[in-house]
């Protein structure tokens, strides 16, 4: 993406290169930690803030890290800057980081972060490093809110904590999906939601690995 | 390839430079977010306390909540003896500062429970618990208890709330738990909570707690409709293990033998 504008380091990753539904990066907290809106957004901020930062820091000290100790370069630096936010989190937002418990810090792990300190801010400038890890937090913000706005909706009848379909148990006439509360739904949500937005953009659906031969054998019945 | 930054010293130096650059950043945020940290902890178990009390107005500020929680005396139970102890005692210079789940894990200040009484589930049980007491001009009017026990997945950790007679339930709920959500998850629904106001621990006996989760709820032609609570439906393991660990709690093994002295008097 040598020469790209800013403008397309930071909105490309948004629909035209989503981490989560083109690359298939972090798909694990995905599933984990949409179960409601207000949880995710945090969980949103704290990626956006973790890729930016950790692509920032990458990007400045890109040409001092010898090749050979690269990876574990930037992993100390993701790291720290996800305990940094988890700390916050728990002086600040409490509620919501107990809520959020192990997934803060394994945005460690989330395969975004890593992804992008080595794929673009080792060979780029700081600021389009930031950009580009706004960019793709971001990315993956959307799709988490997309998951979370059906999860929550359907699953408990509410968006934000306020009640829109009230349910059953507590006295409405909405029967909620209990699938939808569970992890596995969020596999449904975003295979969904990839299939929508490559037959938005025909041009983001791979070639296939193979093609089936034509049926060639003639049996007797 | 061999570059001028990839020689040894030069890795080892880059290594160590952002070793204590990064041990730098981490420590000084992990230290001055450690009062607030431990504020918001404490404010938590205090709104948990207070929830399971049904005293919790929706939207307290954290200074409401401390106020109210003021009100209680934080106390030590030996729940063999069934008797207070002075903090002092058992070395700690204050109640509040006493952890009863880490005690638990303590063999020095906790019980192994044999398998056929253990029906909470919890395998070691403290031997002093925190409880928390309300008196209005000098006459007992509330006691929460703290109660645990294993659900479907995990241990479920919770409160409930006693009227001054010590057998009318005012209120129970818990506070950490990872049940299914929607089924067993429900252990959170207020209105599922709301059963349990007015339910009473004990019958003739004051100590054999006799609460029992039933399907199908409570209606004019259940039996001894004081002791039932509505199971959940949809989580037939989770009622089960609420109702055995309310039992537990509230029996011989758990806080039975304190109840009965605290309503004769004797402490």
């Amino acid at each position: 993406m040598a020469g790209a504008s800013a403008k397309q380091v930071l909105f490309e990753p948004i629909f035209n290169n989503n981490p989560i539904a083109l690359q298939i990066l972090g798909i694990c907290s995905a599933l984990a930690v949409t179960t409601s809106m207000s949880v995710s957004i945090v969980m949103c901020l704290a990626v956006i803030a973790v890729t930016a930062f950790s692509n920032l820091a990458v990007s400045l000290v890109r040409t001092q890290i010898p090749g050979s100790i690269r990876i574990i370069v930037q992993m100390t630096i993701i790291a720290s800057l996800v305990i940094v936010v988890d700390q916050i989190l728990k002086a600040y937002a409490y509620e919501i980081s107990k809520q959020l418990s192990v997934f803060v810090g394994l945005i460690i792990t989330n395969c975004i972060v890593m992804g992008r300190a080595e794929g673009y801010a080792m060979n780029n400038p700081p600021f389009m490093s930031f950009l580009d890890g706004i960019g793709n937090g971001l990315g993956y913000s959307i799709v988490l809110l997309f998951v979370a706005f059906f999860r929550e909706l359907l699953g408990a009848g509410s968006l934000f904590g306020v009640t829109l379909l009230p349910t059953v148990n507590a006295g409405g006439w909405y029967i909620p999906n209990g699938l939808l509360l569970l992890p596995p739904s969020a596999f449904f949500i975003i295979g969904l939601g990839i299939w929508a937005l490559r037959a938005w953009k025909p041009d983001q659906v791979e070639e296939p690995d193979y093609k089936m031969s034509r049926h060639s054998v003639k049996e007797a019945f | 390839m061999a570059k001028a930054k990839d020689t040894v010293s030069r890795t080892l130096m880059v290594a160590l430079v952002l070793s204590i650059v990064f041990s730098v950043v981490v420590s000084t945020a992990a230290v001055m977010l450690r009062p607030a940290q431990i504020q918001n902890q404490n404010l938590d178990i205090k709104t948990n306390i207070l929830a399971a009390a049904g005293m919790l107005e929706s939207g307290a500020t954290a200074e409401q909540i401390e106020e109210m929680f003021e009100r209680f005396d934080v106390r030590l139970v030996d729940l063999d003896k069934g008797e207070f102890v002075e903090p002092s005692e058992i070395g700690v210079e204050d109640a509040m500062k006493y952890d009863m789940y880490r005690a638990a894990s303590d063999p020095a200040m906790s019980t192994n429970i044999p398998s056929s009484e253990d029906k909470a589930g919890i395998k070691r049980r403290p031997n002093i618990a925190k409880v928390y007491t309300l008196s209005e001009n000098g006459e007992l009017v509330r006691v929460v208890l703290p109660i645990h026990g294993y659900g479907l997945w995990s241990t479920l950790y919770g409160f409930v709330s006693l009227e001054g007679d010590l057998n009318t339930i005012e209120g129970l709920g818990f506070y950490a738990h990872a049940e299914t959500p929607g089924l067993g998850g429900e252990v959170d629904n207020p209105r599922w909570k709301q059963q349990w106001v007015g339910k009473l621990l004990y019958g003739d006996d004051p100590s054999e707690p006799r609460i029992q989760l039933v399907k199908g709820g409570v209606n004019q032609d259940t039996r001894d409709p004081e002791h039932k609570v509505d199971a959940l439906s949809g989580a037939t393991l989770t009622s089960v293990g609420v109702e055995r660990l309310v039992n537990y709690w509230m029996g011989d093994r758990g806080f039975a033998p304190f109840l009965k002295k605290l309503r004769d008097g004797e402490v």
